[in-house]
């Protein structure tokens, strides 16, 4: 193959104009002689673009997949710019290199909205080098140069090649500055539907996830943790474990134990026949004296406000009516299908790592701080994830992975048993949130007092809406330290800000008489003409969803034995209004269907956006319904599928999307689509029961499921 | 400590492993077969669902030691090319997120369209509800049975 490989590398950086500073690292490689008749080769145009000499573009997905499709929806961003047939399009997965990519990540649904503009630009720059390869090759003007579908054009003279004959000389040319990117209007990728670029691997099961990792040599491990959030390692006694068939080494680190063999069941197995010694090493929290802390916490007011716009004690004086109300959030886990794994293999003064992490840069820092490994001696590959949602932000079972392998000096896949990873910890914080509202005696909402505590940082979003629009308003909150660890799940605070905001709206609403749409439209009028404080939001964006999420719904037309609820919310950028319309069916209570708005700017690709959304309201309703945690001195109560509800096929209602069409630059679509929909379907029930749902999940509420006979939801 | 000799996928494999181990992990340690998933290990989720002589099983809950001569069908083994209509209606639908239960729901339809060719809505929500899908898409699942089963009959 020496005719059909690389010889000659130099490094370039270009600033991405539009990336706020961002460079991306542009490689360039250079073929010395192309292969007459061997395989194709690949020319590497920058570090997102190779294409081949017989036409296929391979465009990287530098960002990890976790389902939220952007190993399919960057890319088209590529495609796009470059004007290529996507056809012709092959997408491979990049490892870890800061060099040449900026934001490796997973997380904040960040991805296309931070990615749009350098990778414009990445594509554009290719398309210029392909387009003056070509100019220069007919000594032409490259401006009187088009492109279409990987082929440049001298209309003039009749000219054309395609970016297959010209990558070998696009790969030598100087990189062009400045180049300009196509009017949204005239996109031909972008906005339209491209499916799962993985679509015919996942069904046919060649698609590989982290679990299915194996390397010659490598031994499964399983790992033994405290059974209670507070408790350490006294001691242990692995003889039996070390006796059972395919096991072949035992292993202590930190607070746990691992056990590696040749299959997973039999490491699994042993585990169990690991007898361990704990201790109590903090105090063991329940459930009940989560709850009880809580309401001590909340007796005093935090030192600081997170925000205070005018002066609550005043708005309060001068209240015509006052509506107060609490609302408990409870623990709940992730749940992703593929459990935590990872596979380590530290070798050689470095380690590799390759498995399914949503920051696999924090990874590698993380690793090298730890066990002190020069950074440059760890890779890391991301493989696509069974499922994120926040808990592959975290780097624990990568730590584990790693200390597992030092010490069996094996390559080592470490795989939680569901148990495991349902235990393990980083759940969505339980809080629970005050709130306290003063209309004036116009029935107008002239003071918001929110005042929360959590078992995390911080349990508001201080600037969202109603803020900007109430002249007295403060948010106060606490954090609640405990040894259950916690972490960001899918759209963090905001998942459950929206149902006890939006809820709590919606008690406004009743209490003075109004429509719960009307009083939102008039708040966001109040925040656009008069805004107070900082805004994030902007006022007639979030006002458009509203009205569309009630036009769809048919909002304010009465239909017997139909009932409606709204919830509404401003996330990563996003603009999401939800309706829920409950449906009395001979005494059940049953969801007809759920209507969503959102705006999230341009949407990039339109089956993959359409999924996120449905998904996300499906995924919303069901951990509103059933999802809850509990703990008994620091051990979960619930370790299994049998024990925590997860919402199924049968409980999935139809759900109808509309997208706002606008050119506005792209923002977070992975997790906007959640939140208003646990507020949507409490309003919902309210509005058919008269029953105010005030924490979740909404199954343990027997009070307003009795009303009906057999009722579900 | 026992010799099994199974077929999977029209495949002879022989290995030697407790007689309770459960099929699953047979099928993906074993036999190196990947496409078949671990979700819980108690028969909750679905994920790990294989035909046994044609008939949807949980995998993960089925040792070893019972399946004798019974024919073991995986993902990989459902169709010669990857066109089984279940599977061409899952690409025409773009029915997965993750993608990792996908293959337990197609085996599990699979199997309950070849006694019900035509199913109504109501028989699909029930004959799919053990087949847990955390990222939502149920409502494709759904759909893309629809398109399978308009194909026509499945054997």
């Amino acid at each position: 193959m020496s005719n059909a490989t690389m010889n000659r590398r130099n490094f370039l950086k270009i600033g991405a104009t539009a990336g706020g500073g961002l460079l991306i690292g542009m490689e360039w490689l250079a073929a010395c002689h192309p292969g007459a008749s061997g395989p194709a080769t690949m020319q590497t145009l920058n570090a997102f673009i190779r294409i081949g000499t017989d036409g296929l573009i391979t465009i990287m997905a530098p960002n990890p997949e976790i389902g939220q499709g952007v190993k399919t929806a960057l890319p088209m961003i590529v495609a796009e710019e470059l004007d290529v047939d996507w056809k012709k399009v092959i997408i491979e997965q990049a490892a870890l290199d800061t060099d040449k990519y900026t934001r490796q990540v997973a997380g904040g649904s960040g991805s296309v909205k931070s990615s749009w503009a350098p990778f414009r630009q990445a594509g554009a720059t290719g398309r210029q080098l392909l387009v003056n390869a070509a100019a220069d090759k007919w000594k032409v003007d490259p401006a009187a140069c088009t492109t279409e579908e990987g082929v440049v054009y001298h209309k003039a003279s009749g000219k054309k090649a395609t970016y297959g004959e010209l990558a070998e000389k696009a790969a030598t040319m100087p990189v062009p500055k400045d180049v300009k990117l196509k009017d949204p209007k005239s996109f031909k990728i972008v906005g339209t539907s491209k499916t799962n670029y993985d679509l015919k691997d996942i069904v046919t099961g060649k698609q590989k996830y982290g679990i299915d990792t194996k390397r010659e040599g490598m031994l499964y491990a399983t790992i033994v943790r405290p059974p209670a959030f507070g408790q350490t390692l006294v001691s242990f006694d692995d003889s039996a474990a070390r006796k059972m068939n395919g096991v072949s080494n035992v292993v202590r680190f930190d607070n746990k134990i691992a056990v590696l063999g040749r299959s997973t069941w039999e490491v699994m197995q042993a585990a169990k026949a690991i007898k361990a010694e704990w201790k109590d090493d903090g105090t063991l929290e329940s459930t009940d004296d989560y709850k009880k802390n809580f309401e001590k916490t909340l007796a005093k007011l935090p030192d600081e406000p997170k925000r205070k716009d005018g002066n609550i004690k005043k708005g309060f004086a001068g209240a015509a009516k006052i509506v107060e109300a609490a609302y408990e959030c409870p623990f709940i886990p992730h749940n992703t299908m593929e459990p935590m794994n990872f596979f380590a293999h530290v070798k050689d003064g470095g380690v590799e790592l390759h498995g399914p992490i949503q920051l696999p840069e924090k990874a590698r820092n993380t690793i090298a701080d730890k066990f002190k490994f020069p950074k440059e001696k760890i890779t890391v590959m991301t493989t696509r994830m069974g499922g994120g949602f926040g808990r592959r932000l975290m780097t624990d079972f990568i730590e584990e992975a790693v200390a597992v392998s030092q010490l069996a000096k094996a390559p080592v896949n470490v795989i939680w048993k569901r148990e495991d990873d349902m235990s393990g910890g980083f759940y969505r914080p339980m809080a629970l949130y005050k709130y306290k509202a003063a209309v004036d005696a116009n029935n107008k909402l002239i003071a918001w007092h929110h005042h929360s505590v959590g078992v995390t940082g911080n349990t508001a979003r201080e600037n969202n809406f109603p803020a900007g629009a109430v002249a007295n308003l403060q948010v106060d909150t606490h954090e609640y330290k405990s040894p259950v660890t916690t972490g960001p799940w899918r759209a963090p605070i905001h998942n459950y800000i929206a149902y006890s905001e939006e809820s709590f709206l919606d008690e406004i609403a009743h209490s003075t008489g109004k429509d719960p749409v009307q009083l939102r439209l008039e708040l966001l009028a109040q925040a656009k003409a008069n805004p107070v404080g900082k805004v994030d939001y902007d006022a007639d964006r979030y006002a458009a969803v509203i009205k569309k999420a009630a036009e769809m719904a048919g909002w304010g037309t009465n239909k017997p034995g139909v009932y409606l609820g709204f919830g509404s919310h401003f996330s990563f950028s996003s603009y999401a209004a939800q309706v829920v319309e409950l449906a009395n069916v001979n005494g059940q209570l049953k969801i007809n269907k759920i209507y969503c708005a959102i705006d999230c700017g341009i949407v990039v690709n339109k089956t993959g956006a359409m999924n996120q959304a449905e998904g996300a309201m499906i995924d919303g309703l069901g951990h509103a319904m059933y999802g809850e945690l509990t703990l008994t001195k620091g051990k979960p109560d619930q370790h299994n599928y049998d024990t925590y509800r997860l919402i199924r096929m049968r409980e999935a209602p139809p759900v109808e999307i509309h997208f706002m069409e606008n050119t506005i630059d792209p923002t977070g679509l992975g997790e906007p689509a959640l939140p208003p929909v646990a507020a949507a379907l409490s309003n919902a029930i309210f509005a058919a029961t008269g029953q105010r749902l005030r924490s979740q999940p909404f199954i343990k509420h027997e009070e307003v499921f009795s009303m009906q006979k057999k009722t579900e939801v | 400590m026992a010799v099994f000799n199974l077929t999977i996928n029209k495949e002879d494999y022989k290995v030697d492993v407790d007689p309770q181990m459960p099929l699953l992990w047979v099928i993906r340690d074993f036999a190196g077969l990947t496409g078949t998933k671990y979700g819980c290990g108690i028969a909750q989720c679905g994920a790990c669902t294989v035909h046994l002589d044609g008939t949807a099983v949980r995998s993960c809950s089925i040792p070893v030691s019972s399946i004798g001569t019974q024919k073991v069908v995986t993902i990989e083994g459902l169709s010669e090319k990857g066109d089984h209509p279940l599977q061409l209606a899952w690409e025409e639908t773009d029915v997965p997120q993750c993608g990792y239960c996908q293959a337990g729901q197609i085996m599990n339809a699979a199997s309950f369209l070849k006694d019900k060719p035509h199913p109504t809505d109501a028989e699909i929500d029930n004959m799919m509800s053990g087949n847990i899908c955390r990222c939502g898409t149920y409502n494709r699942i759904k759909k893309a049975i629809q398109l399978a089963a308009k194909g026509g009959d499945h054997e």
